[in-house]
């Protein structure tokens, strides 16, 4: 081969998501966070303090200090509820996209029928159904943490499922004229072609369900998930202070929204196609 | 229309490059009739270039031929093999046969449509393996050919997003070459080129019409360049054959005022 690639023009970095550095670097900050999260939250919740609140303070420091431990398992129990319930929306959701978009009206209507009814109906009854309905109509037991997992992913990937839609329509029909042109197998044509330009499309409204559905996760607290705001209502319940616990899960959700919402944005800045 | 001879004419030539017959073919979108009974004979390694005013189905023709559209009746054939044959506008395509004929075609777009999360390279070297069964190598050292043929070997590793139009354009050329089709569908492939690329791409195609591997469709708004190339000049206009002849015969007496007046917008712009 006479001509290697030996440009004389700097080469530009190359646009694939996996070569750029912010991409792992969100990602292993990620992982990090629910690492740690994971091994502060693997005592079961006590709700033992022995520093009883100051009845003259408002917010007694002290006091509140001595919840951080329970409050941190409450968190783990939320956040990983959410990233499980999350990794099932992604999955369900791109097949459920698939499903819409099928040529045959077996498939197409139906999905779409659910996907409607999903995101029309709310959450809080969707777990309410999972929970306890199907415990009562069929054998399927749930228990508290899969219901809720099961009821976010479930809801989640039907939005999930629009963000794809979304991004799939976002490829130009140029690129399918190309791949029919080419005579490329449409299995070809979806793994090699669409998927890979339809995904980074489709990653900023992913990254706004999952931050989405960790605030929605406190509605576990209906079902019984010991997740944060059992703990806030539970230590409201026997110390009768509302005003520590509540702000504490409030900063909770914060620890771990602000975060994520920013990385979002930063993903969504760096993640542009140039358009051909 | 004088095509009496195609009939007896071998379909396919020495080099491979494959005869075009549409005979009767109907499309419409809607209301709108775009190719009305047509008929259209293209010889092995004939370069053909279509010309007519924008919205008279030029472009149509050839996105039926790559199977883009589907026609409402009527027959295509590539070579010997029949692409559709809807005699009485009923029978449908099957669709393995049209994968089949479809292979030996190649298309060439007006907007370049290279896959734009790949480099060039890539981009040539996807259709060989994944269609054709190529190995990889082989695929990678015929894709730097066709590269070099183009003038971009040095541009292998860039993605589309770091070419200009005249760049991309001459690895789309080099993509559909990938795959040695019979015939290759050029549409309108220098209209959104910036003036001082067009030459370059031209260039590229008048090397390709020189090798005579492959039979050439084209519809072009580049009367010095058909001038040049073409075999065959078709006046298209209405979903219908205004007239066809050599390149001198279409330029400079045509038989039709509705050629003359279209050459002469043309040709002043």
């Amino acid at each position: 081969m006479s001509a290697q690639a030996s440009s004389s023009e700097p080469m530009i970095e190359h646009r694939s998501i996996w070569k750029r550095p912010v991409t792992w670097v969100a990602i292993v900050a990620f992982v990090a966070f629910l690492v740690i999260l994971y091994v502060l939250g693997t005592r079961e919740l006590t709700f033992g303090t022995d520093v009883a609140p100051d009845p003259n303070l408002k917010w007694d420091w002290p006091y509140v200090i001595s919840l951080i431990p329970d409050m941190l398992n409450a968190l783990s129990v939320t956040a990983f509820a959410t990233v499980y319930g999350f990794i099932l929306a992604v999955i369900l959701g791109f097949f459920l996209a698939l499903g819409r978009r099928s040529q045959s009206r077996w498939i197409s209507w139906p999905v779409s029928g659910f996907i409607e009814f999903v995101r029309s109906t709310p959450l809080l009854i969707q777990l309410y159904f999972l929970f306890f309905g199907l415990a009562s109509a069929t054998p399927i037991r749930f228990s508290s943490n899969q219901a809720l997992i099961l009821g976010l992913g479930i809801h989640y990937a039907t939005y999930c499922s629009e963000a794809y839609r979304a991004g799939i329509n976002s490829v130009p029909g140029g690129q399918w004229e190309a791949a029919t042109a080419m005579n490329l197998k449409p299995s070809t044509t979806w793994t090699r072609v669409i998927i890979p330009q339809a995904i980074p499309n489709a990653l900023p409204a992913l990254g706004n369900y999952l931050v989405a559905g960790f605030k929605d996760a406190p509605l576990g607290f209906a079902i019984n998930v010991t997740g944060l705001m059992f703990f806030a209502t539970t230590v409201r319940g026997r110390d009768f202070r509302p005003i520590e616990p509540f702000l504490m899960i409030g900063v909770g959700f914060l620890l771990v929204s602000l975060p994520a919402a920013w990385l979002i944005r930063r993903l969504e800045r760096r993640i542009s196609y140039d358009r051909i | 229309m004088t095509e009496s001879d195609s009939a007896t004419a071998p379909r396919v030539s020495e080099k491979g490059a494959a005869a075009v017959t549409m005979r009767n073919v109907d499309k419409a979108f809607g209301d709108n009739v775009v190719l009305d009974d047509l008929d259209l004979d293209v010889d092995p390694g004939e370069r053909v270039v279509i010309i007519g005013p924008s919205g008279s189905g030029k472009t149509t023709i050839l996105r039926v031929i790559m199977t883009l559209e589907r026609i409402d009746s009527g027959s295509i054939t590539i070579g010997n093999a029949p692409l559709y044959h809807m005699a009485d506008g009923t029978t449908p395509a099957n669709e393995k046969r049209i994968r089949e004929v479809r292979s030996h075609i190649g298309m060439v777009f007006q907007h370049f449509n290279l896959f734009p999360h790949m480099s060039a390279l890539e981009n040539i070297t996807l259709a060989p393996v994944k269609v054709h069964g190529v190995a990889r190598d082989e695929a990678e050292q015929h894709g730097m050919e066709l590269l070099h043929k183009v003038g971009l070997a040095k541009h292998a590793n860039h993605t589309p997003g770091e070419l200009s139009g005249g760049q991309k354009q001459r690895v789309a050329i080099a993509r559909s070459l990938a795959t040695r089709p019979a015939v290759m569908l050029f549409d309108e492939v220098t209209s959104a080129l910036d003036p001082e690329l067009v030459g370059e791409v031209l260039g590229v195609l008048k090397d390709i019409a020189e090798e005579g591997e492959t039979t050439m469709m084209l519809v072009t708004h580049e009367m010095g360049f058909a001038r040049e190339v073409a075999d065959r000049v078709v006046m298209f206009d209405h979903g219908k054959i205004l007239e066809s002849g050599t390149p001198s015969q279409i330029m400079n007496e045509p038989e039709h005022e509705r050629t003359r007046s279209f050459l002469k917008a043309v040709l002043a712009h």
